[in-house]
């Protein structure tokens, strides 16, 4: 019997790498198979839903802010109208050559009667008999609107003691207030996907490790490094988290591009003011590798705290 | 012949334990120097496995030290503990070899783990093949061959990367004696190239085929004589002897 091969000492040559198809033959079982891709895709899809609707919420709000910014509606409360008129003048006047007001808008009586009209039916009778306050509308200019809001209050208090300024802002600021809730929510319910999508992740490896422990073992015995190992395990994750995470993002978008189609047929212009500019795209097209990059991370370090448990 | 930069395995009043059980090994000390043929023998539970495993570095002993290749394996950082299995060939007792893989794939896989190129594997692996005479089931899973074919395939596993070190477990328990004695002459090949061999085995006939070969008997988790620590060149001693 001839003498054993002669084989170079590759073996020392260091620790390279073991990857590709060759390392992922070894523990064919590792792959996630059976509902776990689908399982990545639901994620994906509702994180995306949920990602669209707190970035929708965060726009719409932007968006009525810098509506409201620096608008201010003055009421002049007066039952005598020919008194009104007069306190309306000298408002008119104070406006007119107030510094801090950029523009401002008498609102005339028909459009006030008209914005009544669904709760009080002004005939010509009741109109004369009915005192409705005189509004006008102020844009201020650009600045500190809180301080603008009250220094025109101070100033027009001075000419006519019976005018209310208010700024517009503040009758929206409960509606403000409960968005700023649901945007907390929707990011509340975004982190617990991604958590729970973790959990998922974290027991098909355990999984997949236990399934494959003989095999594991061998190649550990034989010289390989817990991080070959891993990289074995994230490569086939790696391969059903994409998949997932396409199928995912494909169903969240058909979800949020129907729900977008419904809002958009209330034609309201506050609404309108929650579309997603491309950056919200952006964000949420990022949702499925946020996803791969948590099933690759949750796999290395299941699979590497496993085989920290082995010599 | 001494130092440590000689010494391929030093065991100094090891013992080794499972959870709370008694010790299954009890105060080895012994030095295996390199190019060198033993044999482990004792009786069934005397302990030949766990000091096998020991040796391949699937087990932390309990207490006591151990040096392999001049280093201390006990305090060394675990991450490197990779580099010091690839210098040793196990051939387990049950093969251990990979079901779904084939007995080419089975034979590289040392090789890939170690990081060699898929064209520089297939020729070694193939003469590796034809050493052990199963050139011709290259492609076959472990589940179709026989006891002594899937033994073979487990000693190619274990060769096919040149060990310092070769680690064999009772390695003709499944073959015929004709089988047997053909395996040892591979293991007599393989330590005329330099590698350190350990056969542990209750096969005594085995042992006589080897004339120049070394013999630790273990009774009971301990060396017989625990003042015979192995040397080398051969010097027969109470715990340790040559064969016959």
């Amino acid at each position: 019997m001839k003498g054993p091969p002669v084989l170079a000492r590759a073996v020392r040559r260091g620790l390279s790498p073991f990857r590709g198809q060759r390392a992922a033959q070894l523990v064919p079982q590792a792959r996630l198979s059976g509902p776990m891709p689908w399982v990545i895709a639901i994620m994906v899809a509702l994180t995306a839903i949920a990602a669209a609707g707190g970035l929708a919420l965060d726009n719409l709000t932007d968006r009525a802010r810098v509506e409201l910014a620096g608008g201010a509606t003055v009421q002049i409360m007066e039952s005598d109208s020919a008194r009104r008129a007069q306190m309306v003048g000298r408002a008119t006047k104070l406006l007119a050559d107030d510094g801090e007001v950029a523009a401002f808008r008498l609102v005339p009586q028909e459009e006030l009667e008209e914005l009544l009209d669904p709760w009080i039916d002004l005939g010509q009778e009741t109109a004369a008999t009915v005192p409705v306050p005189a509004l006008i509308d102020v844009q201020l200019a650009a600045g500190n609107g809180e301080a603008q809001v009250a220094g025109l209050r101070q100033r027009l208090k001075q000419a006519v003691p019976s005018a209310r300024v208010d700024a517009q802002s503040s009758w929206l600021a409960p509606v403000f207030s409960a968005l700023a809730s649901l945007q907390l929510l929707a990011l509340a319910l975004v982190l617990l996907l991604a958590v729970t999508g973790a959990a998922a992740v974290w027991l098909a490896a355990r999984n997949a490790l236990g399934t494959n422990r003989e095999t594991i073992e061998i190649v550990h015995l034989l010289g390989g490094t817990d991080r070959q190992i891993a990289r074995i395990f994230q490569r086939s994750i790696a391969f059903d988290a994409v998949l997932g995470g396409a199928a995912g993002l494909a169903l969240g978008l058909i979800a949020i591009l129907v729900l977008g189609d419904r809002f958009a047929a209330l034609e309201s212009g506050m609404m309108a003011g929650g579309r997603l500019d491309t950056l919200d795209w952006l964000a949420i097209a990022a949702i499925p590798f946020a996803g791969v990059a948590i099933a690759i991370l949750t796999a290395r370090m299941t699979v590497i705290a496993a085989l920290r448990r082995i010599l | 012949m001494s130092g440590a930069a000689r010494e391929i395995v030093s065991f100094a009043n090891v013992g080794l334990r499972y959870g709370t059980d008694k010790e299954v090994l009890s105060d080895l000390s012994f030095t295996l120097y390199p190019g060198s043929f033993y044999f482990l023998t004792g009786a069934s539970g005397a302990g030949k496995t766990s000091l096998l495993k020991l040796l391949y570095l699937a087990q932390r002993p309990s207490r006591g030290m151990i040096r392999l290749f001049g280093r201390d394996v006990i305090t060394m950082p675990r991450t490197t503990l990779p580099a010091f299995r690839r210098r040793i060939g196990v051939v387990f007792q049950d093969f251990r070899l990979v079901e779904h893989l084939s007995t080419f794939d089975n034979i590289a896989l040392p090789l890939r783990v170690s990081g060699v190129r898929e064209a520089d594997l297939a020729r070694p692996v193939a003469d590796m093949l034809d050493w052990v005479g199963l050139g011709h089931r290259a492609d076959a899973r472990p589940a179709t061959l026989s006891g002594g074919e899937q033994q073979r395939v487990a000693i190619a596993r274990a060769v096919i990367g040149r060990p310092d070190l070769l680690v064999a477990d009772e390695p003709t328990g499944n073959v015929d004696p004709d089988m047997a004695l053909r395996l040892l002459r591979l293991f007599e090949a393989l330590n005329r190239l330099g590698t350190t061999i350990i056969v542990a085995t209750h096969d005594v006939p085995l042992l006589k085929k080897v004339p120049s070969s070394l013999i630790m008997r273990l009774d009971k988790g301990r060396l017989s004589d625990p003042t015979g620590a192995l040397r080398y060149p051969p010097r027969p001693a109470s715990g340790m002897q040559a064969a016959e």
